[in-house]
């Protein structure tokens, strides 16, 4: 006796948008586009410790093909930026962006010749995660906001670059 | 006087511009020209035998008044002897080129690449002198000293993916 027996032979209304965006935000898949410091804390918010897999989130894919959020935790230089783009193409819509940290944000202390300041100047960045780097609760709360965001989401107008 | 340096002043004595041993390590500034022997000479002689080459890099002296703007230095190490020696080879702003130690030790290739990325500074005879770590098409040689630690403009204007290149 499941809960579907008392719901037999009904109907529920509700908005369509409800519906896919419930659907969408409880499975982020991620795809970890880690090069330095922040990456590790990435990885401890996905470990046993504390556990993103709590808030739906922990089917990490290194395919950007099956992954629909991209976390960009670490520098991003002019040489490394053409990749990210390559890869932000690749991951199929809808999807999302958290930037995490002070470096992948706005470059943090490196206004160097080499670095790119702010991978929101090629791709639509979502969350940012301040912090250097920012701890794995941080990320975890990230998630939360994103998927706050995902939330107020209407469906019809979530393609990135249509 | 370190072994090293009187072993060098009595085969290159025209070659050597200054000796010295700063914190108890030999050092020998020499003029570029004939830097392939002296390098092959310090791993060959057996009283020598610098077998490893620890590292090529290079400096940007600029304004110091020295022989020349930049020197490319050579770490060596030898583990017969453990004993260490450096020498600094100067290199013209004008030309700023050198013969490779590649045909010497092998590992000097990736090391000469990063002083070619860094400091422009072209190493004749290396089998394959591409940039190392800026992208293939970066204009400038970013750890020379008059070269803006924000870059020109660079890192707004690279190369950007676009869909159609796949
Ligand atoms: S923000 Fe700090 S911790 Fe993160 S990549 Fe930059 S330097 Fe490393």
């Amino acid at each position: 006796m499941g809960l579907e027996s008392s719901f037999e032979n009904n109907v529920i209304t509700t908005l369509l948008d409800k519906v896919v965006n419930w659907a969408r935000k409880g499975s982020l898949w991620p795809m970890p586009f880690g090069t330095a410091c922040c990456a590790i804390e990435m990885m401890a918010a996905l470990g046993p410790r504390w556990d993103m897999s709590r808030f739906g989130s922990e089917v990490i894919r290194f395919s950007p093909r099956q992954s629909d959020l991209m976390i960009v935790s670490g520098r991003i230089s002019i040489k490394m930026m053409p990749v990210l783009l390559k890869i932000w193409e690749q991951m199929p819509e809808p999807k999302w962006c958290i930037s995490m940290g002070a470096c992948a944000s706005c470059g943090g202390i490196f206004d160097t010749y080499t670095l790119v300041q702010g991978v929101d100047q090629f791709i639509p960045v979502d969350v940012y995660i301040p912090g250097c780097p920012p701890r794995p609760e941080n990320v975890i709360d990230a998630v939360l906001k994103l998927q706050e965001k995902i939330g107020r989401e209407r469906v019809r107008e979530k393609v990135h670059g249509a | 006087m370190a072994l090293e340096t009187d072993r060098l002043r009595e085969r290159f004595a025209d070659e050597l511009l200054e000796a010295g041993e700063p914190c108890g390590q030999p050092v020998v500034a020499v003029k570029r020209g004939r830097i392939a022997e002296i390098l092959r000479f310090l791993k060959e002689d057996p009283a020598l035998a610098f077998d490893s080459l620890t590292d090529v890099t290079a400096v940007d002296y600029m304004n110091r008044d020295l022989w020349e703007r930049f020197a490319v230095v050579y770490n060596l190490y030898s583990f017969s002897r453990n004993a260490r020696f450096r020498v600094k080879a100067f290199v013209p702003e004008a030309d700023p080129s050198i013969a490779s130690a590649a045909s010497i030790w092998a590992g000097a290739t990736w090391a000469e690449r990063e002083a070619y990325d860094m400091y422009g500074i072209r190493f004749e005879g290396h089998p394959d002198l591409r940039r190392i770590l800026m992208p293939d098409d970066y204009p400038g040689h970013p750890l020379r000293k008059d070269y803006p630690l924000k870059g020109r403009g660079e890192r707004a204007n690279f190369r950007r993916y676009t869909a159609q290149e796949d």
